[in-house]
């Protein structure tokens, strides 16, 4: 085997990892908020916003590569006011493949953090209050430890989803080798190119990477990972 | 409404495609002029449906060798056809080339003309989309004539790869690049949102072959590659900007 598809491969191994985690870094932030928003606050409309949220889960892949485009493309309304005054450009840039994996791995963090939230026992956090804890304060020290291991089982899968993502990147980022050009991809170039050499090294490094993503998961959250229990 | 309910149940209920269907894989530029050849084709051959598959012509080549069920293949260069040739995937009987096409650059239509590739190496032009040699015929005709003028290592750097011609097209038309090669007849398609910078000498003329996949039992096949020959057809061909071969 070359040397040269050797590296190609890790270098696409690297941007998937690379990819993935902050992908699920921003999903943390994202999708804890809106799970505990939907989990806590009564607003009208809340079951709509809750299955608006979730869509990336059901739509096609390639539908919300289009919506991205359109929007953060240079000539969208959020593309062009980006590239004009912060100079940032998400179209052909890793940075616009962690959006489209963030998107598509978001419902998986929304979700068990609404869940789990949800399962908290009010009583535990009102008595923290009684006894002088502030409300940020009751959200860090009881609420979100309390919550935790559903949302790091949505969170391993986040991160699995996010490093399998296809074709919303293929769309917004492109595929250019070491810059956007994640393992998924690299896999589908080289079946395109014929070269059954590097496909066959890449989806090896892939499944081995998945292996060892799910017993990472099973040693972290033993109880929540599906046919695990 | 009702009639739509109906299509989509057929759709749905229909299982793989009837013996009489004919299969031709096509290269991605030849999408628009092919879907109109293949409507006449059926018209003048009743009972006769065709069903194309466009990709760009390095992934179809490697359908057919991995055995797809296809009649016809038509690639946008020799280089694929001769591969095919070599693996025995086509009759070489059946063998011709049907049109020509030139190789061009395009930018955004309202963004100033770059006038030759000199222009392309400079800073100013940050991105450029190409398709991806190895998988690509305008690709490959790109990178060849790149490497001619001395230019490829500089451009490759800027090289946004795309998956067939159409993509790079598509890339020009939203503006995410600064340029991009594609065939004249892409160019056209586009008139409102890319214009023609440039023509590109290509080193070899870029010609188009179709032949009949070897492994393919249809008695139409045959009867289409004749047809993309007759005039009808050329005439279709012309209208999208093909040249005659």
């Amino acid at each position: 085997m070359a040397s040269a598809s050797l590296d190609a491969a890790w270098i696409a191994l690297g941007l998937s990892l690379k990819v993935a985690l902050w992908a699920t870094a921003l999903d943390l932030v994202l999708g804890v908020a809106a799970g505990f928003a939907l989990a806590r606050l009564r607003f009208p409309g809340r079951e709509l916003v809750d299955s608006i949220l979730l869509l990336p889960m059901v739509l096609p892949p390639t539908v919300l590569g289009y919506y991205l485009l359109v929007v953060v493309g240079r000539r969208g309304w959020l593309g062009g006011w980006l590239e004009g005054t912060l100079g940032i450009r998400l179209v052909f840039t890793w940075q616009g493949a962690v959006l489209a994996a963030a998107i598509v791995a978001f419902p998986f963090v929304c979700k068990s953090a609404r869940a789990a939230f949800e399962g908290v026992d009010v009583q535990l956090e009102q008595a923290a209050h009684v006894l002088g804890l502030g409300k940020v304060a009751v959200f860090f020290r009881v609420t979100l430890p309390l919550a935790w291991r559903g949302i790091l089982a949505g969170l391993l899968l986040a991160f699995a989803r996010a490093f399998g993502e296809f074709g919303a990147t293929l769309m917004v980022a492109g595929s250019i080798p070491g810059k956007t050009q994640t393992l998924s991809i690299a896999v589908y170039e080289a079946v395109q190119a014929g070269q059954d050499d590097l496909a066959n090294l890449l989806v090896v490094l892939t499944s081995a990477t998945c292996v060892a993503v799910l017993l990472l998961a099973g040693r972290i959250a033993p109880m929540r990972i599906p046919g695990r229990s | 409404m009702l009639r739509r309910v109906v299509a989509v149940s057929l759709v749905i209920a229909s299982g793989v495609a009837a013996a009489a269907d004919l299969t031709v894989s096509a290269a991605a530029s030849l999408t628009n002029a092919f879907q109109q050849i293949g409507t006449a084709f059926e018209a003048a051959n009743p009972g006769t449906k065709v069903q194309f598959n466009f990709a760009a012509s390095g992934p179809l080549l490697q359908q057919i060798a991995r055995g797809a069920p296809v009649d016809v293949f038509a690639s946008a260069d020799q280089e694929t056809m001769n591969q095919a040739d070599q693996q025995k995937l086509v009759k070489p009987a059946t063998r011709a080339n049907f049109v020509s096409n030139s190789l061009v650059v395009v930018v955004p239509a309202d963004r100033p003309a770059t006038k030759s590739l000199d222009d392309l190496a400079r800073p100013a032009v940050r991105q450029v989309a190409i398709g991806v040699p190895a998988i690509v015929p305008a690709g490959r005709y790109t990178k060849a004539a790149l490497e001619k003028a001395g230019l490829w290592p500089r451009i490759e750097a800027k090289m946004i790869g795309a998956q067939t011609v159409r993509h790079v097209l598509d890339y020009v038309a939203r503006a995410e690049v600064d340029a991009g090669f594609v065939y004249s007849t892409d160019a056209a398609l586009m008139p409102d949102k890319v214009k023609i910078a440039f023509t590109v000498p290509t080193e070899q003329p870029v010609l188009y072959p179709i032949a009949v996949v070897a492994a393919s039992s249809n008695a139409a096949a045959e009867r289409f590659v004749a047809y993309v020959a007759s005039p009808p057809a050329q005439a279709v061909l012309a209208r999208y900007g093909f040249g005659k071969p």
